[in-house]
């Protein structure tokens, strides 16, 4: 693994594989992923807002490349992490999808980005990326039967999961809109959660 | 933020040798406390050794019944894991209960036991605090102190642990296994944690250097029926007020055995063997279980904004215990 070097180096170089593109950049490691997309390869979807972890909005999903960090397998969606609390040399050698990856490539809008738009699932926008990248994980760990706090089940038998309000509220709780759309963000993820195979 | 250097070393012996030789070292899990501190200024470490690649991020089974957990898995993995939630409810309840599921894709087993206080004096270095700078003051007892401890305090720290997962641990007799520069060893959960007295910096048994590999559950048993309740101020996605881990074994109506840990109460994960010694051989009443809660509440000794817990901690063990053994609320009142 191409990582670094010396106990000394305060940066590295690192290659950073963001919505299909490699990217080598050198690196301060106080960089974060989220830094990194928005200030060095020019990927604003992705927004600050509370930059501790506590809001959601830099949520972006991590794919299966993190295997050798115990990260493997789970939903075939990818997996919901805060940019803001990942260090950009930690994400070396993972594929990272953005909001700016979600669409087709043909730019056909991503299920949850039609349904945020038809059902005006939002105000001001700033907490927009983040909800639908936290939605888009969200279906898959569903999908593939993980449990929430608001399950009436934990048995492993239980099977995928159905999407009522309660599940979605609670599976949805790291991501905060401090404009209070969260009316129309529910019921924009439970259309497609109602379409999903 | 403090520049630093970064390591991605073989093997864990290599890892433990670049903290155990370097003051400014420290390891990295999942990140989701060590980083957060590191933007607060309150955590400067001048090298991050990433362990994550290191880690067994497995769960295994071991003989007799038990899992093995790798301090590397995940604690959104823990939470899904087929085992886990047939043979110890209590502990993926837990999980689920705490954080948001960005973070507990992110957060390792390992980190999980060593996240830091989330006292607002601790996080803030504009202020005193004597965990964080030894001596310095506590401004909690006569500020804000409401969601901290009410048992195993000191005049110098009432801060609690933030851990859901620890408080299931706690309950579940888990043992924790730690490699360090003498080699490897194991110990029970209740052996790695220090109560703060007058140095409430050292919150753990470990050395620099040691390193958290897994977590060991004994054979499910009594764990099949227990459970996890947390009081928080909001609905979701917020640290607990209190929070109790109990599992319990009834027969015939008389308590056989009983487990209870106590969470976002205590400088640690709150074993309540006050409580547990009551119960044993008991009727498994609303009565006997409120006796037992009282008991071990005999030692609290709260402050003036978080009396309250008392009360509602009293609460929460009598109502999750009914809800484990079948028993009516009713004649709970103290």
């Amino acid at each position: 693994m191409a990582r670094v070097t010396t106990a000394d180096d305060t940066s590295s170089e690192l290659s950073l594989r963001v919505n299909g593109t490699a990217h080598r950049l050198r690196l301060d490691h106080r960089t974060t992923l989220l830094d990194a997309l928005r200030e060095h390869l020019g990927l604003t979807g992705t927004k600050k807002g509370c930059d501790h972890g506590q809001c959601g909005a830099c949520t972006v999903l991590v794919d299966t490349g993190l295997a050798d960090t115990g990260l493997a397998g789970g939903p075939a969606s990818g997996r919901r992490v805060n940019s803001c609390l990942l260090l950009a040399v930690m994400a070396q050698g993972t594929g990272i999808t953005t909001i700016e990856g979600l669409a087709a490539p043909d730019g056909e809008l991503h299920p949850l980005q039609a349904a945020f738009v038809e059902r005006d699932a939002l105000q001001c926008g700033y907490c927009t990326p983040g909800q639908i990248c936290s939605a888009a994980a969200m279906l898959g760990e569903a999908a593939a039967g993980w449990p929430s706090a608001a399950s009436a089940s934990l048995s492993p038998q239980a099977g995928p999961v159905t999407l009522d309000a309660a599940e979605i509220r609670e599976r949805m709780s790291g991501n905060l809109c401090r404009c209070g759309a969260y009316v129309n963000i529910l019921a924009a993820i439970t259309d497609v959660a109602r379409e999903a195979p | 933020m403090r520049p630093f250097g970064y390591l991605t070393p073989p093997d864990p012996a290599a890892a433990i040798a670049a903290v155990t030789g370097r003051p400014g070292a420290t390891f990295l899990a999942g990140g989701t406390n060590l980083v957060d501190l590191m933007k607060l200024g309150v955590a400067t470490p001048d090298l991050l050794v990433d362990v994550t690649g290191l880690l067994p991020g497995r769960i295994e089974p071991v003989p007799g019944g038990g899992l093995r957990i790798g301090a590397g898995v995940r604690n959104s993995d823990l939470a899904a894991d087929p085992r886990v939630r047939a043979g110890f409810p209590v502990l993926a309840q837990a999980v689920l209960a705490g954080a948001s599921a960005q973070l507990r894709n992110m957060a390792t087993v390992g980190g999980n036991l060593l996240q830091r206080t989330r006292c607002l004096y601790f996080q803030d270095v504009t202020k005193p605090c004597n965990k964080r700078v030894p001596g310095s003051g506590c401004p909690a007892r006569a500020g804000d102190h409401r969601n901290l401890a009410i048992l195993g305090g000191s005049p110098h720290c009432v801060a609690t642990h933030p851990s859901d997962m620890a408080v299931a641990l706690a309950a579940l007799d888990a043992v924790v296994h730690v490699e360090g520069a003498a080699g490897p060893r194991a110990l029970p959960l209740g052996e790695l944690y220090r109560l703060p007295g007058d140095r409430p910096d050292r919150e753990t048994t470990l050395e620099r250097g040691d390193l958290i590999t897994a977590v060991e559950l004994p054979a499910p048993g009594l764990a099949a029926r227990s459970a996890y309740r947390k009081v928080r101020d909001r609905a979701s996605y917020a640290f607990g007020v209190a929070s109790v881990a109990a599992a319990l074994d009834v027969d015939g109506g008389v308590i056989r055995d009983a487990r209870i840990a106590l969470g976002a109460v205590a400088p640690l994960p709150w074993r309540a063997r006050a409580a547990e010694r009551v119960l044993a051989g008991r009727p498994a009443t609303a009565e006997w279980f409120g006796r037992a809660a009282d008991a071990e509440l005999a030692e609290a000794a709260p402050l003036p904004d978080n009396a309250f817990k008392v009360t509602l901690v009293r609460n929460v063990v009598v109502r999750m215990l009914c809800e484990l053994a079948g028993t009516e609320l009713a004649g709970a009142a103290s």
